[in-house]
């Protein structure tokens, strides 16, 4: 545990540092929202219509835009060798890179949705259930987005690999967010979509880092 | 005592057979120098013996018990300097070192860490954020992982590369104390290393007979 929460500090404190990572992801998410209104029109009851989805897919990519330097920067400069070869197993070592990964990128994207909901004039009662769908949905995509990450590792033109490979993962996670917001928003419980997407969320906790330690030893070889 | 052996090691890299029929055996206090030409496959043995590479064929084994039983127990009591140096350009030379000392024993990590670097001669680099090091410097702070947390066994891919002739001085007498304590080095180099009594390893003796032409 203590180790684990090293591994995570180290992140954060690089993340902290060059800044530019997070600060992107939350520049995208902000200006591809504020982008539609312009596309579409100002048309409150359309914007009202699609808020969820818009933010919903914003959310998606913007999570997907750091996601290929998740390990690349290590990789080159070959602190994922001695991450490898240290006495933490390569699977703790790769939660504890999307813990940071989700702490750095998908907070900010979940807390200032609810200011982004406002603009797209999304009804106040739709809130909580947006903020809760997100707490649920973005450590999911970050956990798939890793998996992609590590398998595109070293891969030439890796960075664009990785779209195609995982944003058809993202749809259950898409479907079933959406599902719930549209549904706090019509007077109905959010309740199954939200378990749906636990239930996705609680499969993937374990069994991503599996995929990720095991796709990283082998772009080691 | 014999801490670690290999036997009837094979190693294939793409197609291409690298080394057949590799044995060696490293005793405790016991160091092996590996020669031979330019991808002869000096690299791949060492990160085989480090467990990052997967040999075709072949055992190894620490005291006798093969390192497949126990993958973990072998990370622990091994230290792995390859050719980069994992050091951080936005950290300092002491926080990339405390963390990878850390990783091992958190205990007094940042005391450790600093009493390798003076060690090695670098100690008023502590502070300075790695973008800021030259390739001699980046090498050395690489190396004060040795000393800050002890491990019995260590691979060294050419350790000497970068490294001006204080330095290497330095590398041989820590390596000579590591060895005195009953540690075990295995490294590569293309210099004369004075090192005292070693076994060598020339890689050139496996490779396969006919290069291009095995099946």
């Amino acid at each position: 545990m203590g180790r684990l929460s090293a591994l995570v500090a180290r992140d954060l404190r690089l993340a902290l540092r060059q800044g530019s990572d997070a600060a992107a992801a939350l520049m995208f998410f902000v200006l591809c929202v504020v982008l539609f209104p312009f596309g579409v029109g100002p048309e409150p009851n359309i914007l009202a219509r699609i808020a969820p989805g818009v933010l919903l897919v914003a959310a998606l990519l913007a999570s997907l835009l750091s996601m290929d330097r998740l390990f690349q920067a290590d990789h080159e400069d070959g602190s994922l060798e001695l991450l490898a070869l240290s006495p933490v197993p390569l699977e703790v070592a790769a939660l504890a890179k999307v813990l940071a990964h989700w702490l750095v990128t998908g907070l900010p994207l979940i807390l200032s949705a609810p200011l982004l909901a406002v603009l797209l004039n999304m009804p106040a009662a739709g809130f909580g259930v947006l903020v809760g769908t997100l707490c649920l949905a973005t450590p999911l995509l970050s956990l798939i987005g890793a998996v992609g990450a590590a398998l595109t590792l070293g891969a030439r033109r890796g960075g664009a690999l990785l779209p195609l490979l995982v944003l058809p993962l993202y749809v259950p996670a898409l479907i079933f967010a959406a599902g719930g917001i549209d549904a706090g928003l019509a007077g109905l419980s959010p309740r199954p979509h939200l378990l749906l997407l636990g239930g996705l969320l609680a499969g993937a906790l374990p069994l991503a880092p599996l995929a990720v330690a095991a796709a990283l030893r082998a772009s080691l070889e | 005592m014999t801490l670690f052996t290999g036997s009837d090691l094979t190693c294939l890299r793409g197609e291409r057979v690298v080394f057949a029929g590799l044995d060696f055996a490293l005793p405790a206090g016991g160091c092996l120098v590996l020669t031979g030409p330019n991808g002869s496959g000096k690299s791949s043995l060492l990160r085989i013996m480090a467990g990052l590479l997967k040999p075709f064929s072949g055992t190894l084994a620490w005291t006798g018990v093969p390192l497949a039983d126990d993958p973990d127990a072998h990370r622990s009591r091994l230290h792995y300097v390859g050719h980069l140096d994992a050091v951080k350009p936005a950290f300092t030379v002491l926080e990339t070192l405390s963390f990878w000392t850390g990783l091992r024993d958190p205990a007094e990590a940042r005391r450790r860490a600093l009493g390798a670097l003076a060690r090695l001669g670098v100690a008023h680099l502590a502070e300075v954020p790695g973008r800021y090091l030259s390739a001699g410097q980046k090498r050395r702070a690489n190396l004060a992982r040795l000393l800050a947390s002890p491990a019995p066994l260590w691979l060294l891919d050419e350790p000497t590369v970068a490294l001006d002739r204080a330095a290497v001085a330095l590398l041989e007498r820590e390596i000579a104390a590591h060895r005195a304590a009953g540690g075990a080095v295995a490294l590569s180099t293309h210099m004369d290393m004075r090192l005292g009594e070693t076994a060598g390893l020339d890689l050139a003796d496996f490779a396969p007979e006919a290069p291009g032409e095995e099946e």
